[in-house]
């Protein structure tokens, strides 16, 4: 890995021109992201872990599997393997490191693995196949990992470690037995404490029997060792170079070996005084040489050395642990939070001489990671109560220190970009955050700075004045609201006529869909009709959910979550029939999961017949209005309530929206519908009805407000009728009401001057639309049943009827659910030559 | 060697809309763009694992004609198979040709067309002239 990053730093800095380069490479393939290697066994092949853009070697002589086995330091001369010969001005070694394998009798027997490169994955998987029960030797982090790896390749899995803990060099006893805890419930089978003394064989050969110093033993068929690594110094040995006391070849600052015409960087470097084990120093490593070599004025020529925070996702469990983590420091104290139900472990060292963070340890959730880790480097000054940081954020936080970042501090610590490298890229008139990764590979290897890196962004692009554009998208220089107005007032009604009259290109992801919901919003027919169709997202286009295996979902509406035993019965029966997994929604409603493309038609149809229709899961739109019993059943009732939601349910169904809205029904002020958590919510009072709006659940709750009280029905259901499409109107695309309203000037009072008082005096319009809206009224799924040409959308492949062979299930709990990437290798067979 | 496989009628295809094909055991997604091109990548979605391509939204990014994930929304160059948020990642390109209003498709992978260059239908590789 970091010898591409070398040789990527020096073309870029026009190096070319200056040198010939030459690799050699033992592996039979260029550089790939080894930090994602696990990935391989969750769907990805060795290219998609490439790290070589097209191109990259252009100009770059490379011998593939042909390691260098010589140096002459004497005549500058490297040998390789295959006996070629190449002179040279400098000599880079990046040469990484191997697998530490101890010395245990039957260590080398077939069944044993090391966990390193892709080969070694290959090996493990094929070997996998004939398996059932798998160890891993070694419980730090590379240990986990292939535990984890062992895991989903359906074996059982043990790990064996002789530490007291797990990965004891990144956690302490607390941290440990929660991650112990969390990964037991796993199923991985954890043996702390113990030394494998010997593997012996089975009949067959392979290892079967590990024997462990307590005098036990465990029966297995596969062993990866990870138990730690060493830095791949033999050609340097050879060659003469200093080499550490416990291995690595010795450098000075510049990354310079005893032979100053010779360099090392990444994991078998020895620089100031220690190895470095992960991928950020050995690139801050490759910088060094890279500026010596090219004479680029702004890279660093010296390694500073590195940060070795680590935050990773080991089997789904967050674990963190940076600065002085163990508070070895005579004036550390901690803070420690320990949630045994949660199973959340952390623990904060803080220095009592300054006050600052020192350092820290987080197990279960990590979320705090990146902001406590920037304290502990003493890149952001610590807060009065930092022992507050340890619990979850809360809604409303605005991220703390963003601003108060120095501009050297490292954003992405995998790939060393600092703030002000991020920061360049937005004044070059970068504008997202994809654009941030293409430009600077900030966010490109973990992921975990991305939330900073948006943070940063925003408010970079606020600050410079180029307001967070509210243009839909590169096709149109216009706000949703505009465009709105536009159409509506110009009777604009399809896509390609918007293009024309103020838009360019063909359209994208973004535009069409907000584009075909204002359509609809206004009125224009079947969403699938004519040009309509290809605007879709594909969950409208197929009408139904996208779920993550390419199948769908399928939700009948249930007005105010009221079900005949005989709607129960058809639904059951449906889901029989087409094999589908059935759930209760958060909705009051069934959702029925797994239907294939080719399916739907058939699955609606049934249900149709059986007087059901859409319930619009799948679109921006109403979705449910959830009610309570009320005074029918309910000794506290005041009014009907679940009446009332059948009423507005049906009045507003297929409504099209910026973003879907959510509504409920409670029959008394103990709110047992939850209608003030969602956009529109009414509660019985004695009187009639309250209306709160602007609520919503979801990522940022927000209760909803009370706009009027004590209403009786006509009245209630005007102000949802001019509330809703005022909204529509107005809103930009995806904000819910709750932030629509968070930015309308004027907020509360202005929107309750515009629905109760009319000052806009746009009431009647607003009211006509809405009658418009439930005349116009049908069910969208029996608009594509009756229709052969709309059902012909409904299809895996235009040229055979077949479904897609890939959707592959396992029972679970008596239903069907997709099968995970490795269950399904172990069914489907494999076509040589297949791409898929 | 590839050769040209015949996989249905244009008109089978709605406008900056794509569909599923079977092409031999590949997975492909075909697309006819409203201004006539038409395009085929392989239709596996590198980032869910599910042959979803096809269900994408075709639009563009520049000049670049691109169809976006249904999934997670990642869009890839219609003519070279190139993730544009990532360009490590790239899914397979097939050839494409109209022949008496229907659509062909090479059998196998091509090398992607090098931007600027694709057409409505772009010639399969050299080695392939004898056969037709
Ligand atoms: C099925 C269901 C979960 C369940 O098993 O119970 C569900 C499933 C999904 N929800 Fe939900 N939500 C479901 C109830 C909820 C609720 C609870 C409720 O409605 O009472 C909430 C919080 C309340 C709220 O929205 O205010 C909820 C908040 C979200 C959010 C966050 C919205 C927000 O404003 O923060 C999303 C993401 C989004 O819409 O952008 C979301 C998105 C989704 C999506 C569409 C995600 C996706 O793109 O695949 C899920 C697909 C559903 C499918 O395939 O059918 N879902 N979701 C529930 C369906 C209710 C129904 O009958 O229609
Ligand atoms: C499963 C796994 C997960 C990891 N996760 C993380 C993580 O989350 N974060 C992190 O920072 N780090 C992680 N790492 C560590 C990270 O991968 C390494 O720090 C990084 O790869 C080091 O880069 P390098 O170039 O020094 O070594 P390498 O990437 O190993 O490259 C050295 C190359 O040199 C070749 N070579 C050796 N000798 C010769 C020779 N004589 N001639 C020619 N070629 C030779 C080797 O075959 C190898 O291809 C992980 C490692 C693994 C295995
Ligand atoms: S909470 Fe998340 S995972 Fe669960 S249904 Fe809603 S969107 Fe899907
Ligand atoms: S910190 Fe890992 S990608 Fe940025």
């Amino acid at each position: 890995m970091v010898g591409h990053k070398l040789v990527e730093l020096i073309t870029r800095d026009g190096g070319l021109e200056r040198w010939r380069i030459v690799v050699f490479a033992e592996e039979k393939r260029l550089a790939y992201d080894r930090v994602g290697l696990s990935a391989l066994f969750s769907g990805s092949t060795a290219e998609d872990l490439s790290l070589v853009a097209d191109g990259a070697y252009d100009g770059v002589l490379v011998h593939l599997a042909d390691p260098v086995v010589a140096v002459d330091r004497e005549q500058r001369l490297v040998v390789s393997a295959s006996g070629a010969e190449e002179r040279y001005d400098a000599l880079v070694l990046a040469t990484g490191s191997y697998p530490f394998v101890p010395p245990v009798p039957g260590h080398d027997l077939p069944g044993c693995f090391v966990y390193r490169t892709v080969e070694d994955l290959e090996r493990i998987r094929e070997y996998a196949a004939g398996a059932r029960v798998g160890a891993v030797v070694g419980g730090g982090l590379l240990g986990l990992e292939a535990a984890n790896a062992l895991l989903a390749l359906g074996l059982e899995t043990h790990v064996v470690e002789v530490a007291p803990r797990l990965m004891p060099l990144q956690v302490d006893d607390g941290g440990a037995a929660a991650l112990a805890e969390r990964i037991a419930e796993l199923g991985v089978f954890v043996r702390a404490a113990t030394q494998t003394t010997e593997l012996e064989p089975g009949p067959d050969g392979g290892v079967r029997t590990m024997r462990f110093s307590e005098g036990t033993d465990l029966e297995v068929d596969l062993v990866v060792f990870s138990a730690g690594i060493r830095p791949r110094d033999e050609l340097a040995r050879t060659c003469g170079l200093k080499i550490g006391p416990r291995g690595g070849v010795v450098v000075d600052n510049a990354c310079r070996t005893s032979d100053a015409r010779i360099f090392a960087i990444g994991e078998c470097a020895l620089a100031r005084d220690r190895t470095w084990g992960l991928v950020g120093p050995g690139y801050e490593m490759a910088e060094v040489v890279a500026s010596q070599l090219t004479g680029s004025p702004d890279a660093p020529v010296e390694f500073t050395g590195a940060d070795l925070s680590t935050k990773l996702k080991l089997m789904g469990v967050d674990v963190a642990s940076f600065g002085d983590c163990f508070g070895e420091q005579e004036s550390s104290r901690d803070v420690v939070l320990r949630d045994d139900v949660a199973r959340v472990y952390k623990r904060l060292v803080l220095n009592t001489d300054t006050g600052r963070v020192a350092g820290g340890i987080l197990v279960g959730d990590a979320s705090a990671y990146q902001l406590l880790r920037l304290m502990a480097a003493g890149e952001l000054p610590t807060p009065e109560r930092p022992e507050q940081l340890l619990f979850p954020a809360q809604a409303g936080d605005a991220g703390p220190g963003i601003l108060a970042m120095p501009e050297d501090t490292a954003v992405c610590s995998c790939n060393n970009v600092t703030k002000r490298v991020i920061c360049a890229a937005i004044a070059d008139g970068v504008s997202d955050v994809g654009g941030i990764k293409a430009a600077t590979r900030a966010g490109t290897t973990c992921g975990g700075c991305v939330p900073l890196v948006t943070d940063l962004l925003n408010d970079e692009l606020r600050k410079s004045g180029r307001e967070v554009s509210n243009n839909l998208c590169e096709h149109f220089r216009h706000s949703r609201q505009e465009l709105f107005d536009i159409m509506r007032l110009r009777r604009i009604g399809s896509f390609a006529e918007l293009l024309a009259a103020c838009g360019r290109g063909r359209g994208c992801e973004v535009c069409k869909p907000a584009v075909a919901s204002m359509l609809a919003s206004l009125g224009g027919g079947h969403i699938l009709k004519g040009e309509q169709a290809g605007l879709q997202d594909t969950n409208d286009h197929f009408l139904a959910n996208l779920q993550r295996d390419g199948t769908y979902s399928v939700v009948p509406r249930v007005p105010g979550g009221e079900l005949t035993p005989d709607q129960l019965i058809a639904i059951g029966q449906v889901a029989k029939e087409f094999g589908l997994y059935t759930k209760i929604t958060g909705g009051q409603r069934i959702d029925l999961f797994g239907a294939r493309v080719e399916q739907l038609p058939a699955v609606w149809s049934r249900l149709i017949d059986a007087g059901m229709e859409s319930g619009h899961a799948y679109g921006k739109a109403l979705r449910t209005v959830k009610s309570c019993v009320g005074r029918t059943w309910c000794r506290y009732g005041v009014q009907d309530s679940t009446a009332m939601a059948i009423r507005l349910e049906l009045r507003y169904r297929g409504l099209r929206a910026p973003h879907k809205i959510k509504s409920a029904v409670s029959g008394c002020a103990r709110e047992c519908a939850e209608a003030q958590s969602k956009d529109f919510g009414v509660i019985a009072t004695e009187r009639g009805w309250n209306l709160y709006v602007c609520g919503n659940g979801g990522m940022r709750p927000q209760h909803a407000e009370l706009l009027a009280s004590d209403l009786d029905d006509e009245s209630l259901v005007r102000y949802i009728d001019r509330f809703l499409m005022f909204y529509i109107r107005t809103a930009d695309r995806l904000e819910r009401t709750a932030t629509w309203l968070n930015k309308l000037e004027g907020g509360m009072s202005y929107l309750r001057s515009v629905v109760v008082d009319d000052v806009l005096e746009i009431g009647t319009e607003l009211e006509a639309d809405m009658e418009r809206h439930v005349a116009g009224y049908e069910c969208e799924w029996r608009g594509v049943v009756e229709d052969p040409d709309r059902r012909q959308l409904f299809r895996t492949f235009v040229n055979s009827p077949d479904p897609d062979p890939d959707i592959v299930r396992v029972s679970e709990r008596g239903q069907m659910r997709p099968a995970l990437p490795e269950e399904r290798a172990a069914v489907t067979p494999v076509l040589v030559g297949s791409v898929r | 060697m590839s050769r040209w496989v015949d996989v249905c009628d244009v008109e089978d295809l709605v406008p900056d809309r794509g569909a599923g094909a079977l092409v031999g055991a590949y997975h492909v997604a075909v697309f006819r763009l409203s201004s006539g091109e038409i395009y085929a990548l392989g239709n596996h979605d590198p980032f869910s694992g599910a042959n979803v391509l096809a269900r994408g939204i075709v639009g563009s990014a520049g000049d670049v004609a691109k169809v976006a994930s249904p999934i997670y929304k990642q869009a890839f160059d219609l003519r070279t198979g190139v993730c544009l948020s990532d360009p490590d990642v790239r899914v397979p390109v097939f050839a494409t040709r109209v022949n008496g209003g229907r659509i062909e498709l090479s059998d196998r992978p091509v090398p992607p067309a090098r931007p600027g260059t694709a057409s409505a239908d772009s010639p399969l590789p050299q080695d392939d002239k004898e056969e037709q």
